[in-house]
């Protein structure tokens, strides 16, 4: 057969020709990177999800056995719970230690810069120094905390040595180093036009009205681009965990009470090598993550600001 | 805010002496709830020093003492020798210098394309990079693994150091943020001159996103001096470790229950972080201005 006709086609200008040849060169290390290390790893790892993947040994097709047996997992329900309670206790803390820290930094003080730099130092303390650092001043004898409260006498708990406080120990140390969280919510802060205030005054309202119905609602796109944030990384928690709770044949002592979900995951893959029991776990936090995060997104226009210009 | 905006009025008419008391007074107290907060926030650091350079048998005292005496100063020349702390510093350092030039070419040029120049494929990958700032990275750690340890890379540098020449979502966000302010009418200008985009992202482009770069910087080097769980995954061979690894050493072989090599331990762990106390003293505003572009716009 002869085509006789001319193929019909969208005729680009030598413009938008050349732009997209630059504009797909320069991007190119990216879209090498989106292919290379994004979406072949995604496919590969839903795929090793589906299989019984022991390495060095290749791996088995086994359909959704990885995903039901995650289910009578005791370990992996434990893991699921502490992440939970680290996030469901351990964000709210957070965020609101951080605003109440922002708000600190917002005074109308001398030397904010100076209070400024001590709030935020934490954040750059590397996480095995800090790790190392706080296992030592929550030492239940020689540590700073429990000699502090002996000091008022109160008998200080086991901290990290204790499963009903090693979660509280957790949250408490990364609440220390919620200094980024603070100068996003300052910044926030310092945005907030002082009119709003100041008509408000006039119509009589009070710190905690002005705090309620202004603050709040022109912060919340802040807060909810930290929520998420600070779900998603709380969720995948865990260098930390792996330092103090530790791997190995009792992960995340004392009794399982540090064993988070990202470090159940690194011990299946890395210890274990059960690459696809792994992935299935991995894909379970995919799903979760993606999920929590449609969620607070769908809710948001409920209560986040966005002013109209 | 009213000491910048005194009115001519208040010098003539002072308020009355109640009113003084009580601003006075508020101001007080804001300078203790401020200053209790920052002691919170400096006790772990004082208590870092301060057992780094304390003679063992005082580490063991209970109650503990603030203050070492006398100042055991040789606990630092122990930290670096207990592991092979420069060694270890050294390989850190290698991988942060490599990351850096990885990310710094990469992502500006990735972030100039989905910000300057006019394709299709500008929205998608912008949409590519807004999802995977939100996507966990434990999902593409398994088989990205898989890749290396085919490719026998495992116990070298190159799994952490390949992929930051190929983009990361993180910063190429903020490079474009950074470059999409940069005023329009100075690109046409030169567009119309009949300059390449080349001559664009190197001659006007890059020249004014000295701030913007220096926080790329700043902030990769960071992340990646500190990074635990990429080392602990790829590096087995001790010479290779970096000092998150060797401090992950100490832990193990003495774990926090006090004894002679805590005072080591905390030495090493005092000069580990030094140098990023340094960088954020150094770049501070960069920093902070960094932190704000990624997480407001």
């Amino acid at each position: 057969m002869e085509l006789t006709y001319k193929k019909k086609s969208v005729k680009w200008s030598a413009n938008t020709r050349r732009e997209f040849r630059d504009g797909f060169l320069f991007a190119l290390p990216y879209v090498i990177g989106v292919l290379a290390f994004l979406a072949y790893p995604m496919v590969a790892s839903l795929y090793y999800s589906f299989t019984r993947y022991d390495i060095p040994k290749d791996p088995i097709w086994i359909g959704l056995k990885n995903y039901i047996s995650l289910w009578d997992d005791r370990l992996f329900i434990k893991s699921l719970w502490n992440s939970f309670y680290l996030t469901a206790i351990g964000i709210p803390v957070q965020l609101i230690f951080a605003l109440f820290c922002a708000i600190l930094l917002n005074l109308k003080i001398k030397g904010q810069a100076i209070w400024r730099t001590i709030y935020v130092l934490p954040t750059l303390m590397p996480a095995v120094v800090m790790a190392i650092l706080w296992n030592w001043i929550l030492n239940p004898r020689l540590g700073l905390v429990n000699n502090l409260l002996k000091l008022i006498g109160i008998k200080g708990p086991l901290w990290f040595a204790s499963p009903e406080w090693s979660k509280p120990s957790m949250i408490i140390m990364l609440t220390w180093g919620v200094g980024f969280m603070s100068i996003l919510y300052l910044a926030a802060l310092q945005g907030i036009p002082n009119e709003l205030y100041e008509s408000a005054e006039i119509d009589g309202a009070g710190v905690l009205q002005k705090f309620y119905y202004i603050t709040i609602p022109m912060i919340s796109p802040v807060t909810l681009f930290q929520l998420i944030t600070g779900i998603i990384w709380s969720l995948g928690f865990f260098t930390q965990a792996y330092l103090i709770g530790g791997g190995g044949n009792n992960p995340g002592a004392p009794q399982g009470s540090l064993l988070f979900y990202g470090l159940y995951l690194y011990i299946q893959a890395f210890e274990y090598l059960k690459m696809g029991y792994a992935s299935a776990i991995a894909w379970v936090l995919f799903l979760i993550s993606a999920l929590v995060t449609w969620i607070i997104l769908k809710t948001s226009n409920r209560w986040t600001y966005y002013e109209v210009i | 805010m009213e000491a910048a905006q005194v009115k001519p009025y208040v010098i003539y008419h002072k308020k009355p002496l109640s009113v003084r008391l009580r601003n006075a007074a508020r101001i007080v107290f804001y300078y203790v709830i401020v200053a209790a907060v920052a002691l919170l926030f400096l006790l772990p650091w004082i208590w870092l020093l301060s057992t780094s350079l304390k003679p063992p048998a005082q580490i063991l005292e209970i109650p503990p003492k603030l203050i070492p005496k006398p100042f055991m100063w040789i606990n630092y020349y122990y930290g670096v020798t207990y592991i092979k702390f420069w060694q270890y510093l050294w390989n850190t350092l290698v991988i942060c210098f490599f990351v850096l030039i990885g990310r710094v070419f990469s992502c500006t040029l990735v972030a100039y394309s989905l910000s300057q120049v006019n394709w299709v494929g500008s929205k998608i990958l912008f949409g590519i990079v807004l999802a995977t700032m939100m996507l966990p990275s434990q999902v593409t750690m398994i088989p990205i693994f898989i890749i290396f340890s085919k490719l026998g890379w495992v116990d070298s540098f190159k799994p952490l150091i390949v992929p930051a020449f190929f983009g990361d979502a993180f910063f190429i966000f903020m490079m474009r943020q950074f470059f999409k302010s940069i005023p329009r009418d100075l690109i046409d200008a030169a567009r119309l001159d009949g300059a390449t985009h080349l001559d664009i992202y190197m001659r006007i482009v890059m020249p004014l996103s000295r701030s913007a770069l220096a926080t790329l910087i700043a902030f990769t080097f960071i992340w990646t001096f500190t990074d635990f769980q990429g080392p602990l995954i790829y590096l087995k061979n001790r010479e290779l470790w970096t000092l998150s690894l060797g401090m992950r050493g100490y832990l193990q072989r003495y774990g926090a229950g006090g004894g002679t090599a805590l005072g080591a331990m905390m030495a090493a762990a005092t000069l580990y972080t030094l140098p990023m106390i340094i960088i954020f003293l150094a770049a501070q505003r960069t920093f902070i201005r960094g932190i704000i572009t990624t997480g407001l716009k």
